[in-house]
C-alpha cells in the first residue's frame, strides 16, 4: 500500500528491536474478549477505481456546475477566486496541526490574526475568536455566553427568524441544561417583534438575525436598546456576512455579541460543510469568549510574532470550567476566509455587496411586476420571500427537471407560510437567468 | 547521526495584510454589472468595511511567505502524541473537490443528493463497522462536539428511563475536552485515579460508581498510550448500576482490525476523522468527530440521519428519542469525502496501519529508553511517553528538548500531556514514517538528550534555526493584542 513504506526487511528487523515475534505480538496487553473475532470487511481500490467510484457519486449531485440555483437560506453561491482555493491548498497550511509551537506556526498564527482583525473590521467588532464550527454553533455558543455574563439568569430568547436549523442546534445544547429559550415572534413586515421582552424575568441575553431567515434586514439600532433596556446581551447573528458589505456594522450598533456563518466568504459549499463559525464580542467581554484567540507579541529577540494566547478560558487547563469545549475549530476555513477578504479589498468586497442586492432587488421587482406578491415590506439584501400561486410546488419540480432551483419553500419551517418560497440572487445569477426564471414562473 | 534536515535556508518577512495596498487596487474579477444600481434606505446603509485593497500578485506573495513559516505533515515527521499526525493523501483531496461535491447545496430535495447521502450512509456503516458498534452518525463537526454527543446521548438515555442523573467518572489521564464536554451537559465530573501501572484499575472504578452516576469517559488506547486492559471489568461494574460506558477513540489509530469496542463492553465511541481517518488538520481543523453506538442506543442519535429505502437514500427526522442537531446542516460533509476515500484506499489494510503505528511506538519507545525516562515500561500502543527527569540535573526541560528538536527538523511531540506524568514527552510517530525517518528521529533524540550533558544552554536558547525564536508568551496574556 502506497502509503505505507515498511518492507518485510524493514518489519523483521523492527519487531526484533521490540522484542516480539510477529504484528499480533504487539497487541499482546489487549485482552482476548476485546477482539475482533473477524477480520476487517471493507471494500479495497486502487487510486483509479476510487476516481470512477467517485465520479459515480458526485454525478448523482446538483450541484451549481449544471444548475442555475436561486436557493440560499444559509448556504450561498458565491465565486471563488482561483487565487484563493490555490494558495488555501498549499500544504503547510493543510497539513500543518494547531499552532501550539508558535516558532514554527507563524504562517497559520499570522493567517489567523488577520482573518480576527478583517472579522472585526467587517462586524465592527473589537475582537473575535479564531472560528467555531458553523453559524449554528456560534449561535448556541453566544447564548452560553450570554448566560455566563448573566451569572444568575436563566433565560434566552431567540428570534423565530434566526435560521431554523441555528434554533435547532440552539435547543440541542441548552436541552440537559437548566436554562430556558423563550421563541420571538414576527413582525407582519418579516422582521422580529422585541414587544414581548418586558415580560420574560431573569433574561441573560437575546438573539436575532440580519439579514434574517427571510431576508429582511432587522432595525438593530431599536433592538440593543429594547435589550439593553433590559440589562441583557445583544446578541445579532447572520448567515451571509457578504451583507455587511454594504449595510451598517452591527458593533456601530451597540451588539454585545455577533456571530454566525461565514460560507460566503470563499468557502465551497459543500453541502452545507465545512463551513466557518464567525464569533466577535466587544473586548470587555473577552474573557468568557468560546474558543481559540491568536495573540501578538514578541519573541527573545524582539521580534513580532504571534501566539495562542488566553488558554487559561480553555479546557486543556480549566477543564470543566472552561468557557466552551471547543478544541479542534474551522482554522483552514478561516484562513480561505481572510484570503477571500483580502483579495476583494474593502472596495471590491462593497462592490460585491452592492451588486448582490441589486440584483436580488431587481428579481424581485421583476416578479412583482409579474404579478407576484411580495408578502413582507422590510428591507432585504440578497434574499427575499416571495408568494407563489397555490400549487406552485408542482411547478417548482418541474423547474428542478429544467435544472432550475426555484428558491426554497418556506412552509417546512413556518407552516403558515405555504406558497412562500425564499429566493437568493448572488453575483452568480446573470440577468439573463433572472429573466428565464421569471417566465418560467409566470408562465 | 546523518546531516541533519533542518539547516538554513532564505526566509522572507511578510507585513501584514493591511500594510501592504494602495486604494483602489482589487484582487477580484468582479462580475459583470448587468441590472440597474438600487441603493439601500440611508438609515441602514454602511461604509463598508475597512480592508486593504490589494493586487492579485499581492495577495499571492502575502500567503505564500506565509505558509513557508509553516510546518506540515507534507514537510517532515510530526510526531505529536494523541494527534495522529499521519500523511493525508493527495487523492483525498481531489475527491473532496469534486463539482458534485464541492457546489452541491444542503437543501435540495433527497433525490438530487443521492451521491452525497450514499456517501454519508457508507461511511456510517464503515465506521461503525471498524469500531465493532452497530451504528453512527458523521454529524459532529470534530472530537470535542462528538465528545458532547456522547454526553447529550447519555443525558438523553437516563432521562428517557425517568431518572436523570448528575455525575460522571472520569479518569485523571482524560484529556481536558472530557471534562468540558461533560459540564456542558450538566454533569459533574468525578475524578479517577489511574493504577500504579498507568491503567485504570475496576476497585477505582467501583469505588465511585453510584446509581446517581450516569457511566464513565474512558479514552482506550489511553493518553498514557497504553490499553486499558480492565476495560470489560469496568464496563460490567458500570453496567450492573445502570451506567453506561463512553469510549475517546482519539487513539483509534492503534486498534483497527485489532480490538472490538462492542464486545469490550463500550456503548458509545467517538472517532476523530481528522486523526485516524487521514483527513489534514488544516492548522486547527476542520475536523470531523463521528460517534458510534450500540444498538440501544440509536435512537439518540443525532437527527437528520441517511436512511436506506427501496427508491434510494433518505434524510429521515422521524427518529422521536433524538437529542437532535448538531450542525445547520449534516457536518463537515467535505471532511467525510475524504475519510471515506482514505477507508475505501485502505480496505482490510486500515488492520496494517494499526500495526505499524504500533510498531513504530514500540521501537522508538526501546531504542530511546536509556537516555529519557519512561514511567511506564510496559509495552505501548500507538504512542509512548517519556519524560525529562533524567535531563534534570542538566537544567533542561522538556520544553528545551522540544525546541531543540526544531533546529533538527523534527516536529516537536506532544508535551506536558497527560498532566499525570511530570514533564512529559509524548511521541506518536504514526505508521506513515519510513524506518530511516524514525532512526533519523532516535538519533536526533539522542543526540539531543548528548548536548544536554555537554552544552545545556544550547537547549535552553532552542529553536535557533526558525524565523523566530521562543515567543513571550506571558506578554501576549497579559495585555493581549487581538488584532491589528
Amino acid at each position: 500500500m502506497r502509503y505505507l513504506s515498511h518492507t518485510p526487511e524493514d518489519l523483521a528487523a523492527m519487531l526484533q528491536v521490540v522484542g516480539v515475534k510477529d504484528l499480533e505480538g504487539l497487541f499482546r496487553t489487549i485482552p482476548e474478549d476485546c477482539r475482533r473475532t473477524a477480520p476487517l470487511d471493507l471494500p479495497e481500490m486502487t487510486e483509479w477505481e476510487l476516481n470512477d467510484h467517485m465520479a459515480r457519486l458526485a454525478d448523482r449531485m446538483v450541484s451549481w456546475a449544471d444548475y442555475k440555483t436561486f436557493a440560499g437560506a444559509g448556504s450561498y453561491h458565491h465565486y471563488i477566486p482561483e487565487v484563493t482555493r490555490s494558495l488555501l491548498s498549499r500544504s503547510e497550511f493543510v497539513t500543518a496541526y494547531t499552532p501550539y509551537q508558535p516558532e514554527i506556526s507563524q504562517g497559520t498564527l499570522q493567517g489567523i490574526f488577520e482573518y480576527q482583525t478583517l472579522v472585526c473590521r467587517l462586524l465592527g467588532m473589537e475582537v473575535a475568536n479564531a472560528s467555531l464550527y458553523d453559524g449554528a454553533m456560534a449561535v448556541a455558543e453566544a447564548l452560553l455566553m450570554a448566560i455566563r455574563i448573566g451569572r444568575r439568569k436563566k433565560t434566552v430568547a431567540v428570534s423565530t427568524l434566526v435560521n431554523p436549523y441555528y434554533r435547532k442546534v440552539v435547543e440541542t445544547y441548552l436541552a440537559p441544561t437548566e436554562f430556558n429559550v423563550v421563541w420571538l415572534p414576527y413582525r407582519p413586515d418579516g422582521t422580529t417583534d422585541l414587544s414581548g421582552l418586558d415580560a420574560i424575568a431573569d433574561l441573560a441575553g437575546v438573539a436575532v438575525q440580519s439579514p434574517n431567515f427571510l431576508g429582511g434586514i432587522e432595525d438593530l439600532a431599536a433592538a440593543g436598546k429594547a435589550i439593553h433596556d433590559r440589562d441583557a446581551i445583544f446578541i445579532t447573528c447572520f448567515s451571509e456576512p457578504l451583507a455587511y458589505g454594504i449595510l451598517k456594522a452591527p458593533g456601530a450598533l451597540d451588539a454585545d455579541i455577533v456571530c454566525g456563518e461565514g460560507q460566503s466568504l470563499g468557502i465551497p459549499q459543500s453541502f452545507g460543510g465545512p463551513g466557518l463559525g464567525v464569533f466577535a464580542a466587544k473586548q470587555q467581554y473577552v474573557r468568557n469568549l468560546p474558543g481559540r484567540l491568536v495573540g501578538q507579541t514578541v519573541d527573545a529577540d524582539g521580534k513580532r510574532g504571534f501566539v495562542l494566547t488566553l488558554s487559561t478560558r480553555e479546557q486543556h487547563i480549566r477543564r470543566e470550567k472552561a468557557t466552551s469545549n471547543i478544541c479542534s475549530n474551522q482554522s483552514l476555513c478561516a484562513m480561505a476566509a481572510g484570503m477571500y477578504m483580502a483579495a476583494l479589498g474593502g472596495t471590491g468586497f462593497r462592490e460585491l455587496a452592492q451588486l448582490n442586492h441589486d440584483k436580488a432587488e431587481y428579481l424581485k421587482s421583476a416578479l412583482q411586476a409579474a404579478g407576484l406578491e411580495i408578502p413582507f415590506a422590510s428591507t432585504t439584501f440578497n434574499e427575499f420571500v416571495v408568494k407563489l400561486p397555490k400549487g406552485f410546488d408542482q411547478k417548482w419540480q418541474a423547474l428542478l427537471q429544467k435544472k432550475i432551483l426555484a428558491g426554497i419553500p418556506m412552509v417546512c419551517y413556518y407552516p403558515e407560510l405555504a406558497d412562500h418560497y425564499l429566493f437568493c440572487v448572488t453575483e452568480t445569477r446573470s440577468k439573463d437567468d433572472m429573466d428565464a426564471l421569471v417566465k418560467e414562473v409566470q408562465a | 547521526m546523518n546531516e541533519s534536515i533542518g539547516t538554513r535556508g532564505l526566509i522572507l518577512n511578510e507585513p501584514f495584510l493591511w500594510e501592504r495596498g494602495r486604494k483602489g487596487r482589487s484582487g477580484y474579477s468582479l462580475p459583470r454589472r448587468d441590472v440597474d444600481p438600487a441603493p439601500l434606505p440611508e438609515h441602514l446603509a454602511g461604509e463598508g468595511p475597512d480592508f486593504p485593497d490589494l493586487s492579485e500578485v499581492e495577495v499571492v506573495r502575502h500567503y505564500t511567505r506565509l505558509s513557508t513559516w509553516n510546518y506540515g505533515v507534507d514537510s517532515g515527521m510530526y510526531p505529536l502524541g494523541s494527534c495522529t499526525m499521519k500523511y493525508n493523501p493527495k487523492t483525498n483531496e481531489r475527491q473532496a473537490s469534486l463539482p458534485g461535491f464541492a457546489g452541491a447545496h444542503p437543501l435540495v430535495p433527497s433525490e438530487l443528493c443521492q451521491g452525497a447521502l450514499q456517501l454519508i450512509y457508507e461511511l456510517e456503516h464503515y465506521l461503525a463497522h471498524v469500531a465493532g458498534l452497530e451504528a453512527a452518525t458523521v454529524q459532529p463537526s470534530a472530537g470535542a462536539q462528538g465528545e458532547l454527543t456522547g454526553m447529550l446521548i447519555f443525558s438523553a438515555y437516563h432521562r428517557d428511563r425517568g431518572k436523570p442523573r448528575t455525575k460522571i467518572l472520569i479518569p485523571d489521564t482524560a484529556h481536558g475536552t472530557n471534562p468540558a464536554s461533560a459540564a456542558l451537559c450538566g454533569f459533574k465530573a468525578v475524578p479517577v485515579e489511574t493504577g500504579p501501572d498507568g491503567v485504570l484499575l475496576p476497585e477505582a472504578v467501583e469505588a465511585l460508581m453510584d446509581e446517581d452516576t450516569a457511566g464513565i469517559m474512558v479514552t482506550n488506547p489511553n493518553t498514557l498510550g497504553l490499553f486499558e486492559t480492565h476495560i470489560q471489568a469496568i464496563a460490567a461494574i458500570v453496567h450492573a448500576k445502570d451506567g453506561l460506558v463512553y469510549a475517546d477513540g482519539a487513539n483509534m489509530n492503534a486498534v483497527m482490525g485489532v480490538v472490538d469496542f462492542g464486545r469490550a463492553g463500550v456503548d458509545v465511541l467517538h472517532i476523530n476523522l481528522h486523526k485516524t481517518f487521514s483527513t489534514p488538520h488544516g492548522g486547527g481543523g476542520p475536523g470531523s468527530g463521528p460517534v458510534c453506538v450500540g444498538k440501544r442506543l440509536a435512537p439518540f442519535l443525532p437527527a437528520p440521519r441517511v436512511v436506506k429505502t427501496g427508491e434510494g437514500y433518505l434524510l429521515s427526522e422521524d427518529f422521536p428519542k433524538s437529542i437532535g442537531k448538531l450542525h445547520a446542516f449534516y457536518g463537515n460533509f467535505g471532511i467525510m469525502v475524504r475519510a471515506y476515500s482514505y477507508i475505501l484506499s485502505m480496505g482490510p489494510k486500515l488492520k496494517d496501519v494499526s500495526q505499524h503505528a504500533v510498531l513504530n511506538a514500540n521501537y522508538i519507545k526501546e531504542l530511546l529508553k536509556d537516555v529519557y525516562h519512561l514511567p511506564f515500561d510496559v509495552p505501548c500502543m500507538h504512542e509512548c511517553v517519556f519524560t525529562d527527569k533524567f535531563l534534570e540535573k542538566h537544567k533542561v526541560t522538556t520544553l528545551d528538548v522540544a525546541k531543540r528538536l526544531i533546529d533538527y527538523g523534527f516536529h516537536p511531540p506532544t508535551i506536558y500531556f497527560p498532566l499525570v506524568v511530570h514533564g512529559a514527552i509524548m511521541i506518536e510517530p504514526t505508521e506513515s514514517e519510513s524506518k530511516e525517518t524514525i532512526d533519523q528521529f532516535i538519533a536526533t533524540m539522542r543526540a539531543i538528550a548528548q548536548e544536554a550533558q555537554e552544552d545545556p544552554s544550547l537547549l535552553q536558547q532552542a529553536p535557533h534555526k526558525p524565523k523566530v525564536r521562543r515567543m513571550d508568551e506571558t506578554a501576549a496574556a497579559r495585555k493581549p493584542c487581538l488584532r491589528g
